[in-house]
């Protein structure tokens, strides 16, 4: 018998088919990137009633049930909460009696400042939407981002995202820290 | 890529001042949201542990089996991604975070889709 040529697959487009797959998996994978609001928990306490804080240092931001905010006892706005609470955190001087108490710091790469001892109270009620909650948070961090932003302006010339320097980024936190206290929860009227 | 079977909806809300989250193998994800079948659970929004629906009491555990499942040098710097749908109501999620505080697991992170609103 005479010997045949072993028949053979044409694999010429295999590299084709290949790169077409490797193209399709590249395209249609989505790595699902966690991006969120962080934020510290207070460590529990024995007593909520111990901390004192005087009533001047303090902006309270109520939401209500029907997402409704209550801004330092007015009824309130999410479009202009962001500009209240920068107000209030802003490091008035000298000491004004309608703003937060105002002290002089010694900060690192930064000098003497004055810097607020203004807390920011959030409080919610048990019925408020998730959704409001995370932009009053979301306007609140807009606030000290900002704070933020123009204290590194006026002192380095950059913002503060773009800061480098992690000397520079720990003094700038330290001079506008992120002071959002929310309370011990407690029904306030279903 | 996600590890788990969502039982519960989970579109989150969206913000602008979003961080993102590092080191994935330090996070532990609780799910929030009302269950995704309706007509065996209902509508009212419930806590999504691992695979099955978990009860407020259940977070503690939770979060000490996962501290268990970390290295020593690793356990204090966990951090746990709050997945709740948008929907939702504070009340549940006020009651996790407490169990949080107690159970020590301090860092917390509210996911959220990165991305401006309107606002109105």
């Amino acid at each position: 018998m005479a010997r045949r040529a072993s028949p053979e697959i044409n694999a010429g487009s295999m590299a084709d088919i290949a790169f077409l797959l490797l193209i399709f998996f590249l395209v249609t994978t989505t790595m699902d990137v966690d991006t969120g609001i962080t934020r510290r928990l207070p460590p529990p306490i024995e007593d909520p009633d111990d901390i004192l804080i005087k009533q001047r240092n303090i902006l309270n931001v109520l939401v209500n049930k029907n997402d409704r905010l209550l801004v330092d006892g007015k009824p309130g706005d999410i479009n202009t909460l962001k500009d209240k609470a920068k107000e209030f955190m802003r490091p008035h001087y000298p000491d004004n009696p309608d703003f937060p108490e105002v002290e002089q710091q010694e900060i690192d790469g930064l000098g003497e400042i004055w810097t607020s001892k203004g807390v920011i109270s959030l409080k919610n009620d048990r019925g408020t939407s998730y959704d409001m909650y995370i932009r009053v948070q979301n306007e609140l961090a807009l606030a000290f981002n900002e704070l933020k932003d123009e204290m590194s302006m006026d002192r380095f010339g950059v913002r503060f995202t773009n800061l480098m320097d992690e000397k520079r980024i720990t003094a700038i936190n330290k001079a506008v820290p992120m002071r959002i206290s929310e309370a011990e929860p407690e029904s306030i009227g279903d | 890529m996600r590890e788990v079977t969502l039982r519960v909806k989970n579109k989150l809300p969206q913000a602008t001042e979003v961080q993102k989250l590092e080191k994935k193998a330090l996070v532990s994800y609780i799910y929030i949201g009302p269950p995704t079948n309706v007509r065996l659970f209902g509508t009212e929004s419930r806590i999504q542990l691992n695979d099955q629906f978990a009860n407020v009491n259940d977070v503690p555990e939770f979060i000490a089996r996962e501290r268990e499942a970390r290295p020593e040098a690793d356990r204090n710097f966990l951090t746990t991604s709050l997945k709740v749908h948008y929907e939702s109501k504070m009340g549940i999620v006020t009651d996790v975070k407490q169990e949080l505080r107690q159970a020590g697991a301090l860092r917390i992170n509210y996911s959220t889709l990165k991305g401006a609103r309107e606002n109105n």
